[in-house]
């Protein structure tokens, strides 16, 4: 690979968000297991996303023992690992996706759990990770409490760091995750693991109602998000939403990756513009 | 001997470089919620006088610690003492833990108990504590284990408990720890997670621990009121370490030898085993920083031991401290090994220990037969549990291999 972006390349989140609270509504973010449902068509998978009207993508690096996932991301995440999916594979697939037209600018955020990272050595993996073109990180087993040197490492890259927060969270532990991440913060709808839901509980909305009054970062909202309703619900309360596992059900019933998208992803996007019209 | 490591994890967790809480965010509140019950507990009088009485009346503590003569006299002289955590209520160490963590569940006032289980030892002892107390209760186990265990899953149902089959990964006690994890966060607010050993996230470690330690504690009175003089080796059996670190804890700052013992499975060259502190690398698993069988990768390796009480590709993060500062000596025999002491101990004292204590047991054949241990030696050996569970998994095993059958002898 040539196109190494610069170690200085300015991140590609803030512009996003920004441009996402000044026209009104949440960005759509999409995330994928890398190397599901095979190694080659992860690349495929973004880029069809962003044609479909992701405003950002979340790629996770398959784990073993996947302790924040349900069913169908732990299965994604067996699947890819025995595809050969690896962490080096998956920064190969962020060079690969830089080097396409439509996903040149398509702010990255790589979501996994810290074992693979420590592995691969916490600063190299930083380093290749800014190199290959990823914008951040999010990573569910590392709470602000153990994450001091690996969001310093990420702050030193310009790379963000995104910490997590549940519905159960005091108002103080609120303001920390907010403080600690550097760009964003990701709510998790429910206490839980990752696995779409039907219905939206009322505790999630008075959740995102208070992490609203309390932080002063953006956030995104994700864990059971799988349509329309549930963009059009959530959406006002947060500045993106994240749909995961009920877009591994899709690709894993074999559809095409522009398939997926179309039926999935469009709905989401159009959901999210109905957010910012009706706010006009 | 290098650096003594502290006793206790600092604020956050810590031993050294490994433990702390690497977990989902919503367990968070959860473990800072029990680490203040299990400190307010312990300063409580009256906490601590229903958990002695419990410990004595309902497990059966004080348990003996035997001297065994004939094993000694097959070691060539030293002396040796079994501490017999296996003549517990429900046959092993387990019930110290579940009858500190019930009584912790009560009065926290959470109705719901989980807990995974590898051999089972843990799994009855929770479904034990969770009848006694009236707790609803669930225990996670790998689908394997239920095969290899099949007595303790019928105990455990007899007992009221939920058995759920854990069919992710490797089915076995890893599979069993993320499944029961998975299940505390989405139920954070109403369970409480009894977990069995002394890994996963602060307080656990630390908590498992002082839940044990009354093992060592135990051992220094009873020698005392011998008239002994104190051990010179303390040995025991480590999977995730907790029968190890309840005996150990009292002693750390004491001159005695310790080893704890791996289960080496097919040998540590077959890379197939479950010696994460001998073979390992320092990694993050279920909740703690330690050592860790894994791919260059940072994928976590399946262990194997023929013991399912061992067969945790992780350990203790004390117990990476302990390694590390040279304070404990951590070595591993294989599944053949194991089987062998199981028959020897049978055979010699009337005992029949769990295959996880019989590797406790075979070290010491082991250093024995190489000439490395002192005659004068004075060992005190943690028996964790008896072997009747074992009896089903032994005879498959001297099925598949006659010659490793050596019989009772005279």
């Amino acid at each position: 690979m040539t196109m190494k972006q610069k170690k200085d390349a300015p991140s590609r989140l803030a512009p996003a968000f920004l441009n996402g609270m000044c026209v009104g509504r949440p960005l759509v973010i999409p995330f994928v297991t890398a190397g599901f449902p095979d190694k080659w068509s992860t690349p495929d998978v973004v880029e069809a996303m962003c044609v479909a009207g992701a405003d950002m993508v979340e790629i996770g690096i398959p784990f073993s023992d996947p302790l924040a996932d349900g069913p169908t991301i732990q299965h994604a995440s067996e699947v890819a690992l025995e595809g050969g999916m690896t962490v080096a594979g998956v920064l190969e697939i962020v060079e690969s996706v830089r080097m396409r037209d439509d996903t040149r600018d398509l702010p990255i955020v790589l979501m996994g759990y810290f074992n693979p990272l420590l592995a691969y050595g916490l600063e190299s993996f930083l380093d290749d990770a800014k190199a290959a073109g990823v914008d951040g990180l999010i990573i569910p087993d590392v709470p602000p409490e153990e994450g001091r040197e690996y969001r310093a490492a990420c702050v030193e890259r310009d790379l963000s760091a995104t910490f997590l927060v549940a519905p159960n969270a005091p108002d103080e532990r609120i303001r920390i995750v907010d403080q600690f991440s550097t760009h964003f913060s990701y709510c998790v709808t429910v206490t839980g693991v990752t696995g779409a839901r039907n219905e939206v509980q009322v505790r999630t909305l008075e959740f995102l109602r208070r992490m609203r009054s309390l932080a002063l970062k953006p956030f995104v909202v994700g864990f059971g998000i799988k349509e329309a309703a549930h963009v059009l619900e959530l959406g006002p309360h947060a500045d993106g939403v994240v749909v995961g596992s009920a877009l591994i059900d899709a690709l894993s019933q074999g559809k095409e990756p522009a398939t997926v998208a179309a039926e999935l992803i469009a709905p989401l996007r159009a959901a999210a513009e109905r957010i910012a019209s009706s706010r006009e | 001997m290098t650096e003594q490591p502290k006793a206790s994890p600092d604020a956050h967790g810590r031993f050294g470089a490994f433990g702390g809480r690497f977990v989902p965010e919503t367990l968070m509140p959860a473990l800072f919620e029990l680490e203040l019950a299990h400190a307010d507990a312990m300063q409580d009088q009256a906490f601590r006088q229903e958990l002695d009485g419990l410990l004595c009346d309902f497990a059966g503590r004080p348990t003996p610690l035997y001297e065994a003569p004939r094993l000694a006299a097959d070691l060539g002289g030293p002396r040796v003492w079994l501490k017999r955590e296996d003549l517990l209520h429900t046959g092993a160490h387990k019930i110290n833990n579940t009858i500190g963590q019930a009584l912790l569940a009560r009065r926290m006032g959470k109705h719901r108990v989980i807990a995974e289980t590898g051999a089972g030892q843990h799994g009855v002892a929770t479904a034990t504590v969770a009848a006694r107390f009236g707790l609803d209760c669930t225990v996670y186990m790998g689908e394997e284990d239920i095969q290899r265990q099949r007595l303790n899953v019928f105990r455990m149902r007899l007992l009221g408990a939920e058995v759920v089959p854990v069919s992710s990964g490797s089915r076995t006690l890893k599979d069993a720890t993320n499944e029961a994890i998975r299940h505390w966060v989405t139920n954070v607010e109403t369970t409480f997670y009894i977990l069995g050993s002394v890994v996963g996230p602060h307080p656990y470690p630390a908590m498992v621990r002082d839940f044990q330690s009354v093992i060592g504690r135990e051992v220094r009175e009873q020698l005392a009121a011998k008239g002994e003089a104190p051990p010179s080796l303390l040995i025991a059996c480590v999977g995730g370490g907790s029968n190890a670190m309840g005996l150990f804890a009292d002693w750390l700052d004491d001159d005695v030898e310790m080893i704890g013992v791996e289960a080496a499975g097919y040998g540590l060259d077959s890379g197939e085993h479950a010696a994460s502190l001998c073979q390992g690398q320092v990694g993050v698993l279920h909740g703690a920083r330690s050592y860790l069988l894994q791919t260059d990768d940072g994928q976590v390796k399946l262990a194997h031991s023929i013991s399912a009480g061992l067969d945790y590709p992780g350990v203790g993060p004390q117990h990476a401290q302990l390694r590390d500062s040279g304070r404990v000596h951590y070595t591993a025999v294989t599944d053949a090994e194991a089987v062998e002491a199981l028959q020897l101990l049978s055979g010699r004292e009337g005992i029949i220990p769990a295959l996880e204590s019989a590797h406790a047991i075979a070290e010491l054949y082991k250093r024995a037969r190489a000439g490395e241990l002192p005659g004068d030696a004075r060992i005190v050996v943690c028996l964790s549990g008896r072997g009747d569970k074992d009896v089903e998994a032994m005879a498959d095993y001297l099925r598949n291999h006659p010659n490793e059958d050596i019989g009772a002898r005279p």
